[in-house]
């Protein structure tokens, strides 16, 4: 009994990790209708830039910050120079470009910090262990909870109460209607943009020091992500989040009930026959 | 234009017929893409100070050394496998990594009479009924190591061993190796998904099931993730971690202090008092300005052994001489005792490494003790080489 609590933390808590992830990817999807394969390659510049500010500046607080600020300039960048000419194409068009960004990167990283994984530690601050019960939980995993816990309400209150989340709705509903109002919709896809962009980074950085660092780490994460915001709705935060728990919890009692090896495939099961009974996903968004 | 080219075509295979007469020519085929370029990195750097060793002429023969990348892809290697055959025309193929790699070379550089010298990937097939006296395994039959570890475990009485292995066919051989010699316990045997991330769910079971020892081989950032993630949950001091495959000088800069007291079956380590060893590490170290690793270790070898063959035969055209004097090993091998098994692969000792913490700071595998000597894989009597050709 307290064997499959524990194993419901760690689900919901791998829930929280992809969740960051998600959030990010389904804001490009669903508002900016970009199918961004590439994502999981700014989860990778996180924590690769991570652990090189770390080394500069001897300060995790410095280390996150500038690493998380840094992709967002990354991928605005990357928005404005190679996705900006692909909104009007198709999503084949978008998925070759952004899988060849994703072969380029994966280069690029490997040429300047090297083929070798790199290592980001747990800060000494928050490394012990919480005991529950019988249950021993290292701390810093609760920290990710949280932490995503955190984004999750942040997101909610940026695109349903401010200004700047109204606009991004009413791109995502009307892109022509919202530039006939004066609204610059370049800039604001920037901003998107660079939002998921930063949210991808502090997923790599918060997986950083359970995961490891190299080059491809995006790539297998990248694909249960897409799983998520597609069992979510793409476009849809609230869906993503609902999505990321059910992926992980599935996933990892999956792992532990059925037949070794069996486990793996759950997940998959459960996309297709969600999208069986709801092709839009659980949340669909609006628009 | 067109007798142009046809006499330039001429001239440019006259000059490799010239050259034919005294060089060697050894294509070099590893990974030196993706997230597992580094064992590439290792392989190739190896290579070349053994060449380096030789004063760049293997055997005194001039030596052109081609690399190419295989992206860890069997189609990508089969392609470059053909060009190298075809049209460089090398004499040895070596460099390869990855066993489905070298099982998508080992039938073309056999069809065109090539010695296929692999300093990693040690299939089955090829130790068993498919060997071929132009294939060498110059370092191990894959199953090798875990089958090492399964007799430590079971020369030192543990009762209750858990496994974990990534759920393909590599890993459920590495666990059938390990059980071949383990006949204790298995109180729990699980294959995670290649490439899992998250493995707070097999950390619960390990730590439900009570094992007195976890044996695991999860290679790569798998092996990353899962022994940071076992440190954390606090489980490192509570069963001890015994790993092949998993903890080496590449990735243990990764994992950091979580690896600290776990235990490795390995063919070789940098501190064995060899003095073929010693010279290694220290100008590897100095070459390269970083820590070499066994792919390093075994791919010098390869090169060692080729260049004392190469200087008995003078020659690497006539290839059944040179098979011959490949067989007879006669070099000093960085891992101690080294010689061919009847499917021509290496009959070896295997090491028990353990992880500490220098005064520095620094981590390092330090050598315990030796498991087996003169180690011999399961396969080899199913090979009949006197009837392959």
């Amino acid at each position: 009994m307290l064997l499959l609590l524990e194993q419901i933390v760690n689900g919901v808590q791998f829930g929280m990790m992809l969740f960051l992830m998600a959030a990010g990817l389904t804001l490009a999807v669903g508002i900016m209708n970009l199918i961004n394969l590439a994502h999981g390659t700014l989860y990778m510049i996180g924590a690769f830039l991570a652990v090189t500010y770390l080394g500069l500046f001897d300060s995790y607080l410095v280390a996150v910050f500038l690493a998380i600020f840094s992709t967002a300039i990354v991928g605005m960048l990357i928005e404005m120079l190679v996705l900006r000419p692909l909104y009007t194409r198709d999503h084949l068009d978008q998925v070759l470009c952004t899988f060849g960004l994703i072969l380029f990167m994966n280069e690029f990283v490997r040429f300047a910090w090297g083929a070798r994984p790199l290592r980001l530690d747990i800060p000494e601050a928050i490394d012990f262990s919480l005991r529950f019960l019988d249950i021993q939980y290292p701390a810093y995993r609760l920290l990710v909870i949280l932490v995503s816990l955190a984004v999750a309400a942040g997101l909610y209150v940026l695109i349903s109460k401010t200004r700047i989340g109204m606009l991004i709705r009413a791109g995502a509903s009307d892109r022509m209607m919202i530039i006939g109002l004066g609204v610059n919709i370049k800039f604001l896809y920037s901003l998107i943009f660079a939002l998921g962009a930063a949210l991808a980074a502090l997923a790599g950085i918060l997986a950083a020091p359970i995961f490891a660092v190299q080059v491809g780490m995006g790539d297998h994460i990248l694909i249960l992500t897409l799983v998520v915001i597609v069992i979510g709705g793409i476009g849809s935060i609230r869906g993503a989040l609902v999505a990321a728990m059910l992926v992980g919890l599935i996933d990892t009692l999956g792992r532990v009930m059925l037949p070794s090896g069996f486990g793996n495939i759950v997940i998959y099961l459960l996309m297709a026959v969600i999208l069986f009974w709801r092709p839009q996903g659980l949340f669909p968004a609006h628009g | 234009m067109k007798i142009k080219r046809i006499l330039l075509g001429l001239a440019v295979g006259l000059s490799v017929n010239a050259a034919n007469a005294q060089d060697v020519r050894v294509g070099l085929v590893t990974t030196l893409s993706g997230p597992l370029a580094a064992l590439g990195e290792h392989v190739r750097d190896g290579f070349m100070l053994g060449v380096e060793q030789a004063g760049g002429k293997l055997g005194g023969l001039d030596t052109k050394i081609i690399i190419e990348d295989d992206q860890l892809r069997p189609d990508i290697a089969r392609q470059v496998g053909d060009k190298l055959l075809e049209r460089d025309k090398i004499d040895v193929l070596t460099g390869v990594v990855f066993s489905n790699v070298a099982m998508a070379l080992a039938k073309p550089a056999d069809d065109h009479n090539v010695i296929f010298l692999s300093p990693n990937a040690g299939p089955a097939p090829l130790a068993g009924k498919r060997c071929s006296p132009r294939f060498f395994a110059t370092a191990w039959q894959n199953d090798q190591p875990h089958e090492a570890m399964g007799q430590h475990l079971q020369q030192e009485g543990v009762k209750k061993v858990y496994l974990l292995a990534p759920n393909y066919n590599a890993g459920k051989e590495a666990l059938a190796g390990f059980k071949r010699a383990f006949k204790g316990e298995i109180v729990g045997e699980t294959y995670a998904a290649m490439n899992q991330l998250d493995f707070a769910a097999e950390i619960s079971e390990i730590r439900a099931a009570k094992p007195d020892a976890l044996y695991v081989f999860l290679s790569g950032g798998m092996g990353i993730n899962f022994v940071k993630q076992y440190a954390q949950a606090g489980l490192n001091t509570a069963v001890p971690l015994y790993s092949a495959f998993t903890i080496d000088s590449i990735t243990l800069p990764a994992i950091g202090d979580a690896a600290v007291g776990s235990y490795q079956s390995n063919l070789w380590n940098a501190d064995l008092p060899y003095p073929a060893n010693s010279e290694f590490v220290q100008k590897f170290r100095s070459k390269y300005g970083y820590e070499p690793s066994n792919f390093a270790a075994q791919s010098y070898d390869t090169a060692r052994l080729l260049d004392s063959a190469l200087k008995k035969t003078g020659d690497a055209k006539d290839k059944e001489a040179l098979a011959k004097a490949i067989r007879a090993a006669e070099f000093d091998s960085v891992r101690g005792p080294f010689k061919f098994n009847n499917n021509q692969f290496p009959i070896g000792n295997f090491y028990l490494l353990k992880v500490v913490k220098e005064a520095d700071g620094t981590l390092r595998q330090v050598t315990e003790k030796t498991i087996v000597t003169e180690a011999k894989d399961a396969y080899h009597t199913e090979c009949d080489m006197a009837s392959a050709k």
